[in-house]
């Protein structure tokens, strides 16, 4: 597969401006002519949306929620980096472009990285336009604090809502628009199929896609001259993470299916600081904002016998004298201490509870602790700060954290994997898009905290509506598209005969069960053998019995009901049998990565002291795979990542 | 735990709805509301004994404002400042019996058993629930001051999550509080002033046009809003109302 990744020509810093002076435009009155689908309406895609829609474009937008408002980036809470370097801190773009790439252990690609960094500032700018309440100090100034793997505070935050903020700010823009009717909203509407449709020159081309109205169960098309999808990660194919429970991979995986390139899918992000597990009727797994660690001491207990009293219910955090206490991040990596990158921070919480010094009933816990905080700032000023985190963990544990230290443990959170996208935030179908979470360009093998904001907002408000232009700008001698023809049919018949197969399955056989109980059995797999610790051994265990479940979902899933009425297991059932292809892809591709690097940590390759080690000779690539059907293995094409302004080193943050 | 689940069942928009009783045992007094009745629906799945519960949820952290059941004649239930997501069975007695009800007001109609339409909240703010601020051309960011103690109120009305219990709680069914929630949060800014008289009159036309009710000071949704919104965003409500009857350019 020819992957092109469209990186103009220049200097590093001139990039993203030749790309504006050379790349063609639609005149204003052609773009009212111009339809484009836009799919999800989180940060990136009501971003784009309002944008494209303000630009005077003709946009439909469509959610699988009651209302745009409720995409998963509302959940984001801690806060949105910018290199704005208000705190006078010695921060720039070339420091947060490099912070980026360092953070995601070089596995990014340079050119998309910088791009992100330089119109990070205007997102700050446009958001406080909008009238979104971040956190000032007492001159009236926007105020700063600090998130992992930076020595600067570059990162804004509204309270610990700031994903709400963000996105009540662009539900807002999104909303003008509907009023002025640029914008069409369809609401409980979600895809289940692209359509492509080849051109005069037999190039094929996204032209529309199919929907399933999710109250009635009809099956809708809509056609248009691009499609942008917007529809977040995968990270809930582990089942307990802390998404949404409705977050699902299926939008890009149809797209998948149809032609476009996913690219590494095997880098997930655990993220340190989540609500541990405690029965296995749950739901979800609830995530502490990393901002926490910026007054949070982590540690446990450094005597055995002290964790297994905790553990047994005999003793309290409270009973551990200061001395015996490890602080464990402090002390591998004073430089950054506690505010390290989240996957480090994550491997470093498992070694302690697997080498038999976690708290909590389960033993898969470890300290998060306020006290030094509380002693040094007061609690008003604690509260203040975190006030609504502690509420919620409250809520949640029953157990006060003023009093005693919170008790957290790593879950799945974010996938740096998505939709392979060139410079254009373009697939490799041409008119498909992809953006936020749903694409894989920013973040390489880790993303660093307050940036999934940042570059959400980044695609949809400041490079969609620029690069999407240079495509539709051709576009304009196409005339309208109509969503009709053998393309269309064809996609509409094979959504119905999926949903019609999956209704059918376990109507002949006595042994039923629900698609939870083949989603939380997945999820176990995953989280077992392609987790936070990956081996060839382990994930040929996990290919194995990803097989064997696939195979006895096939057989025995019950669905009840029909499949033209609202029906959520219905819903469940179609986004796990995607989800069943791609965590085949993903143990794929965590075996053909023979080398530790950010989130993806093979135990072979690791160093003396059990951090990860790169192997730069072999590994500098990004690996698109192709799908070649239910049955068939996927064929992985290689992009080769070229550093000409980073230099390359160990990433260290001791 | 065991308990005894009443629970509101209706097949569609037209159908009628009736209550049907539910039996549930071994419910961990840690498990939340929603994941008692994730197990209710296995349950029923598992012995073939009805079609499971529809009901809205999704981030079940109380951020995304999507779950929002009527618990024993209270909007998401017997905990303050909490939505249906976090309420957890430790807040019960065994052996209690639970009714459980979809919202219930005029502009919120049923879809299905506990789901209800909301998309009158999204009209509302179509009317006006924004700063009209496209993007680029935006001064930067500190160019914008704002005192602490406006910004802090602005946030504390922002928090607002659009889940709709305020207007379940009033028996006017009314939702003044959302409204007032948004119209403080913006006009509160210097961003928000420009607009400030029209937003009011707009979204408070809108909201008596979808058929939500008036409000009576009765507080009741201040009481059952999970984000504890406060009352006060009314009463600025009220003032901003006063004041573009005199203010406001008509002549658009």
């Amino acid at each position: 597969m020819n992957l092109d990744s469209k990186i103009p020509e220049g200097p590093l810093s001139q990039k993203w401006t030749n790309y504006k002076a050379a790349q063609k435009l639609v005149n204003p009155a052609n773009k009212r002519k111009l339809d484009i689908i836009v799919v999800g309406t989180g940060l990136a895609g009501a971003s784009a949306a309002a944008s494209l829609g303000a630009l005077g474009f003709h946009v439909d937008i469509f959610c699988i929620q009651d209302s745009p408002r409720r995409a998963h980036s509302i959940a984001a809470q801690g806060g949105i980096n910018a290199a704005k370097n208000y705190q006078n801190d010695g921060d720039s773009v070339e420091r947060l472009f490099k912070d980026t790439i360092k953070g995601g252990d070089y596995r990014a690609r340079e050119a998309n990285v910088y791009r992100l960094a330089e119109v990070s500032g205007n997102i700050i700018d446009q958001c406080v336009a909008q009238g979104v309440p971040f956190a000032r100090d007492y001159s009236g100034l926007l105020d700063n604090r600090s998130f992992g793997g930076a020595q600067v505070s570059r990162t804004f935050y509204a309270r610990g809502q700031t994903g709400q903020q963000l996105l009540l700010g662009a539900y807002g823009a999104l909303s003008r628009e509907i009023a002025r009717g640029t914008v069409v909203l369809h609401e409980r509407h979600e895809m289940m199929d692209l359509v492509v449709v080849p051109d005069k020159d037999g190039k094929p081309r996204a032209r529309g896609i199919i929907v399933r109205n999710l109250e009635t169960g009809e099956l809708e098309r809509y056609a248009a001259h691009a499609v942008v999808v917007a529809t977040g990660g995968y990270g809930n194919v582990y089942y307990l993470s802390t998404n949404a429970m409705n977050s699902n991979g299926s939008a890009a995986w149809v797209c998948h299916r149809r032609g476009a390139a996913f690219a590494n899918p095997c880098y997930v992000q655990i993220h340190p600081t989540c609500i541990p597990v405690h029965g296995d009727y749950q739901s979800k797994l609830t995530l502490m904002s990393e901002s926490l660690r910026n007054d949070g001491r982590i540690w446990v207990p450094k005597k055995k016998e002290d964790a297994e009293a905790i553990r047994r219910g005999e003793k309290t955090a409270l009973d551990i004298a200061e001395e015996d206490r490890d602080y464990y991040l402090e002390r591998r990596y004073p430089a950054f201490g506690n505010l390290v990158p989240r996957d480090v921070a994550s491997r470093a919480a498992k070694e302690r509870c697997d080498a038999g010094y976690g708290v909590g009933p389960t033993g898969l816990a470890v300290y998060l602790d306020f006290a030094d905080a509380i002693k040094r700032l007061g609690r008003d000023v604690v509260e203040q700060k975190y006030g609504n985190l502690f509420q919620m963990y409250k809520k949640i544990v029953d157990v006060d954290p003023y009093e005693y230290p919170m008790m957290i443990y790593p879950a799945v959170h974010y996938t740096m994997g998505g939709l392979w996208v060139d410079y254009e935030l373009q697939t490799t179908i041409p008119g498909l898009f992809a953006a936020g979470e749903a694409n894989f360009s920013d973040h390489g093998a880790n993303r660093l905290g307050a940036s999934a904001l940042m570059q959400g907002l980044a695609d949809g408000y400041f490079v969609l509506p620029y690069t999407m232009q240079n495509y539709l700008a051709d576009q304009i001698y196409v005339g309208k598209i109509k969503a009709e023809g053998p393309e269309f049919d064809e996609a509409e018949r094979s959504v119905r005969e999926r949903l019609d197969s999956l209704m059918a399955i376990g109507q002949n056989t006595d042994t039923h069960h629900s698609v939870d109980h083949y989603h939380k059995a997945l999820g176990r797999v995953m989280w077992e053998y392609c987790g936070m610790a990956r081996s060839k051994e382990s994930l040929a265990i996990a290919a194995q019995k990803i097989a064997e479940l696939e195979a006895e979902f096939y057989q025995h899933v019950t669905i009840p009901g029909h499949s033209s009425e609202m029906n959520p297991e219905l819903e469940k059932a179609y986004r796990l049998a995607d989800y069943f292809e791609l965590a085949r892809l993903i143990v794929a591709d965590a075996t053909q990565r023979e080398e530790s690097c950010g989130g993806h940590f093979r135990v072979e390759h690791q160093t003396e002291d059990g951090e990860t080690q790169r192997d730069d000779d072999n590994f500098m690539f990004v690996a698109a795979w192709e799908y070649q059907g239910h049955d068939k293995p996927e064929v992985m094409s290689r992009e080769d990542l070229n550093y000409e302004y980073i230099q390359i080193v160990k990433r260290n943050y001791k | 735990m065991h308990f005894t689940l009443h629970i509101w069942r209706q097949e569609n928009r037209h159908a009628k709805g009736h209550f049907e009783k539910y039996e549930i045992d071994n419910i961990s007094a840690e498990c939340s509301f929603l994941e008692m009745l994730d197990q209710l629906n296995e349950k029923l799945i598992n012995d073939h004994i009805a079609h499971p519960v529809c009901f809205d949820n999704d981030c079940r952290e109380g951020i995304c404002g999507m779950c929002g059941l009527y618990i024993n004649g209270r909007p998401h239930g017997n905990d303050d400042g909490v939505t249906t997501c976090q309420l957890h069975m430790r807040r019960f007695n065994d052996g209690d019996e639970i009714w459980v009800e979809p919202w219930r007001a005029k502009a919120f109609p049923i879809i299905k058993d506990l789901v209800v339409d909301r998309t009158a909240f999204d009209k509302i703010i179509q009317a006006g629930g924004y700063i009209s601020a496209t993007t680029g051309g935006v001064p930067d960011a500190n160019n914008i001051l704002v005192a602490k103690h406006i910004a802090d109120q602005s946030m504390d009305a922002a928090a607002c999550i659009g889940c709709g219990a305020c207007v379940a709680a009033c028996k006017n069914a009314s939702a003044m509080l959302f409204v007032g929630a948004k119209v403080s949060h913006l006009n509160l800014l210097p961003q928000g002033k420009p607009e400030a008289l029209d937003r009011v009159h707009n979204m408070v036309v809108k909201m008596d046009e979808l058929g939500f009710g008036s409000c009576t000071n009765t507080y009741a949704c201040e009481a059952e809003c999970p984000k504890q919104i406060k009352r006060q965003n009314i009463a600025r409500l009220n003032r901003g109302w006063i004041g573009q009857m005199f203010g406001r350019d008509r002549r658009k």
